[in-house]
């Protein structure tokens, strides 16, 4: 082999290897993707049903059931529209009626939302950035009634159950 | 003294400024004294930058809520220890500390510039001067630490309990060490790239520092699993979270850039490849501090959402890699390789282990950017799951083990491939004999991933003491043999080693863990295989700036008993944050994870209960690779004075390593 044929191999192999990661790489990203929803548009039957999505809102005041063992349900709502969540686990400790949530999970073929993962973020007053534009109305602001606004005060009744 | 601070950072400011600019006036004039300001203005901004950060902690000390900063982020309540440590506990003080690491990294290659010709030596610290003027405008235009307020408020609002912990009082420094340490190399090579020398000595001196850094972010990022797994309660030690990532991708074009700066040192070739991956990891460090900083990442790291920094920093970024990429399109031809590199050669082998390493830090840049593209360009909101970042790195790392214990037998320049397995033919047999009994003997199980993980662990460990071993056995005097083992070849071992033990935790923590949440009332009990977990139930705990609630569970494993654990739940009135202390029992052989989840009615609690065979490894594996770095870093050639490091390279010195 001369120089420059050894260095072509060289190339060669090197574009191989990227070409052989960015194959792999988005054929992986194809298939764990999650597409985020808010209750409105699971309501209005835009995300699939059955599939793995993100569903963001706010767990509406007074919600919250639990079942036997670890069950718990609670409604996920925006402004519009809410959804019933199921989960079987440990909530998160920022975990709060009021509080914005982001549920990991899948829409059943009864409307109803049974989530695998629920994450809160740690900073109380802190909202996915993806759940506050979708909690926007149209003059940029939201007020939701049953819900804290986005940079409002904190209820009294957010004090965490440590409290007592 | 706030603002002796603020002063002190903009002189810095001026200092890094002239810093930048003149050393590079004086290259192009030949001017002595111009290059001189170099090692001089890194050690005056140096010392102002600790000023400022001096005045910082005293402002904590102090319980100084008059500074804004500080008002968010303490308490008088917050224990020293603490308060000290929230210095980087939010982005201003954060910020910097990067400073503080860039002006110290500055400052340690000022101290060793004698060792250096004096235009490489001005060139670096201009770079790395031009570096901190970026860093130090972004302070003062959008994040000043040292911002006061009225009124000032009768006390602060705490420090987020989530940093009220030890582990993460170390794992910020040792990420910036090893984040801003890649601007060292990046320096060097912009340096290079300018004067279009690149040769053994430069080689010799970028090792080093390029080490450094290395070792730094290896145990910053090692800290960091490990303070997750404790902390946030998840029982998880690696989340593939965006600012994990952000951390790991450098780690990983850094891993590269250290064996590829051997590849340039041992036999002159590779050397633009050298020089683009230094870019590219300090590039990549900036990026991580760009998708942290800048508030665009859902994620626990992200706590500025201020968008102008945001753009502040993405046009830095634009700016420092436009440049370095310019002058290497421009320069990088000059760069002539010393010779032609063979596939079956360790350089090879070597080079093959860059492809890998590249490949894997694109598949998670791709991963972590492709939700923030698809999302600027309003095509959706997606998130990508651990399960892409799994399917696609855990394949890139399958080969890049077999060439890392492969390597330890094929010598420099040219090997015949046959013979070194033919000499590995033993290591061979026992890795698979291994990779099939221990398996069952220690979980019982015959799952082909458990043997494929175990037989790439087992041929990391033992591959990577073959090259001590080998140079044991050629000596007559094996304990002469020994001795001459040089300092570099024992911190390869070492690091190689603790790959190995790496990947023998992560493949038995990953599929042999048994992960089970469930409700509990006192003198309940649950099982996970042959342990039981009884719940005493909680009691209350009034701690110095908190109340927490502190659970009591046994642990029996066949009746005997093994451990009392408390896990806790803590409130901190001052933020009104709930944290979650797990409690763990580990030995090298499996952990026990107890957290309390929440209270369940009257008496009852969730309860999080895990046992993870292994678990320990994962981060001693990282520990080992650390100390592997001090000892590589510290070999004594390169402490060589210059005028050893003119003689050319005698082929005694190349067979010597």
């Amino acid at each position: 082999m001369t120089k420059r044929q050894s260095r072509m191999v060289w190339v060669g192999v090197l574009l191989g290897g990227v070409a052989l990661a960015a194959v792999l790489g988005f054929k992986a990203l194809r298939e764990n993707m999650m597409y985020f929803y808010t209750p409105t548009d699971l309501v209005a039957n835009d995300a699939p049903r059955n599939a793995r999505v993100r569903l963001g809102g706010l767990v509406e005041r007074g919600s919250l059931v639990r079942g036997e063992g670890l069950l718990v349900t609670f409604t996920l709502a925006d402004c519009a529209q809410k959804v019933s969540v199921r989960y079987e686990g440990i909530l998160p400790d920022l975990f709060r009626e009021g509080q914005g949530i982001v549920a990991t999970g899948a829409l059943g073929d009864d409307g109803a939302f049974t989530a695998d993962e629920v994450l809160a973020k740690h900073d109380e007053n802190y909202m996915p950035p993806e759940l506050a534009e979708g909690l926007k109305s149209a003059d940029g602001r939201h007020n939701c009634a049953p819900f804290k606004s986005v940079n409002g005060n904190l209820a009294s009744a957010d004090a965490p159950a440590l409290a007592r | 003294m706030a603002e002796i601070g603020h002063y002190a950072l903009i002189l810095a400011l001026a200092v890094a400024i002239a810093q930048g600019v003149l050393p590079v006036l004086g290259y192009w004039r030949g001017d002595q004294r111009l290059l001189g300001i170099g090692v001089s203005g890194a050690q005056t901004q140096f010392a102002l930058v600790v000023l400022a950060y001096a005045a910082l902690s005293l402002a904590f000390v102090d319980n100084d809520f008059s500074l804004t900063y500080v008002a968010s982020n303490s308490h008088s309540q917050l224990p020293l220890i603490y308060r000290l440590s929230a210095v980087w506990g939010a982005h201003e003080g954060s910020l910097l500390m990067w400073l503080l690491m860039l002006t110290g990294w500055g400052f340690a290659v000022s101290l060793s510039s004698r060792r250096l010709p004096p235009d490489i030596a001005a060139l670096v610290l201009a770079t790395m001067g031009a570096i901190s003027v970026g860093f130090l405008l972004f302070m003062l235009a959008t994040s000043n630490p040292f911002e006061r307020q009225f009124p000032v408020p009768a006390e602060g609002r705490d420090l987020n309990p989530l940093l009220q912990d030890p582990g993460l009082i170390i794992h910020p420094p040792m990420l910036y060490m090893g984040y801003v340490g890649f601007s060292v190399a990046f320096s060097f090579a912009i340096a290079a790239l300018i004067t279009g020398k690149l040769d053994l000595a430069w080689a010799r001196w970028t090792r080093p520092w390029t080490t450094t850094a290395w070792l730094f972010l290896t145990m910053g990022i090692t800290l960091g699993s490990w303070w997750a797994y404790n902390e946030l309660g998840w029982g998880g030690w690696w989340f593939w979270d965006p600012v994990e990532n952000a951390s790991f991708m450098p780690w990983l074009v850094g891993t590269a850039l250290i064996h590829s700066l051997a590849v340039t040192e041992k036999r002159g070739v590779l050397k633009s490849w050298t020089v683009l991956l230094a870019i590219l990891a300090f590039a990549l460090s900036l990026l991580g501090t760009f998708l942290v900083r800048s508030g665009v990442l859902v994620s626990v790291h992200a706590f500025a959402t201020d968008p102008a920094r945001g753009v502040f920093i993405l046009a830095f970024l634009t700016i420092v890699l436009g440049a370095a990429l310019l002058l290497y399109a421009w320069r990088a031809p000059r760069l002539v390789s010393d010779g032609a590199v063979q596939l079956v050669s360790r350089e090879g082998l070597l080079l093959l282990n860059n492809v890998f390493l590249v490949a894997a830090a694109a598949a998670v840049l791709i991963g972590t950017l492709y939700p923030l593209v698809i999302d600027a360009l309003g095509l959706g909101k997606i998130s990508v799951g651990p399960p892409y970042f799994n399917a696609i790195f855990l394949p890139l790392m399958v080969p890049l083990a077999v060439l890392v214990g492969l390597s330890a037998r094929i010598g420099w320049k040219r090997a015949k491939l046959g013979e070194a397995l033919w000499s590995l033919r033993w290591v061979a047999l026992t890795t698979l004999i291994a990779a099939v009994l221990l398996p069952y003997v220690l979980e019982r199980s015959f799952a082909w991933l458990a043997i494929a993980g175990t037989a790439l662990s087992v041929w990391l460990m033992i591959g990577a003491l073959l090259d001590v071993t080998h140079r044991v056995r050629s000596r007559r005097d094996r304990w002469q043999g020994l001795r001459s083992i040089p300092a570099a070849t024992w911190g390869m071992t070492l690091a190689h080693f603790g790959l190995g033990v790496w990947t023998l935790g992560v493949t038995y923590a990953g599929l042999f863990s048994v992960e089970k949440d469930v409700r509990l009332g006192p003198g309940q009990s649950a099982e996970i295989g042959a342990y039981t977990f009884t719940f005493q139930g909680t009691e209350h705990r009034e701690g110095a700036n908190y109340q927490s609630d502190l659970g009591t569970v046994f642990v029996e494993r066949s009746g005997q008993p093994i451990a009392t654990l408390n896990p806790e739940k803590r409130l901190y009135p001052s933020q009104r944050s709930v944290m979650t202390e797990s409690a763990v029992d580990h030995n090298p052989r499996r952990d026990l994870y107890v957290a309390l989840g929440e209270p369940i009615g009257d008496a009852d609690w969730a309860l999080r209960l895990y046992y993870k065979p292994f678990m320990r490894m994962v981060w001693f594996g990282g520990v080992l690779m650390f100390f592997g770095g001090i000892l590589a870093a510290s070999d004594r050639r390169y402490r060589l004075e210059r005028s050893a490091l003119k003689a050319p390279v005698t082929s005694a010195q190349t067979a010597a390593t």
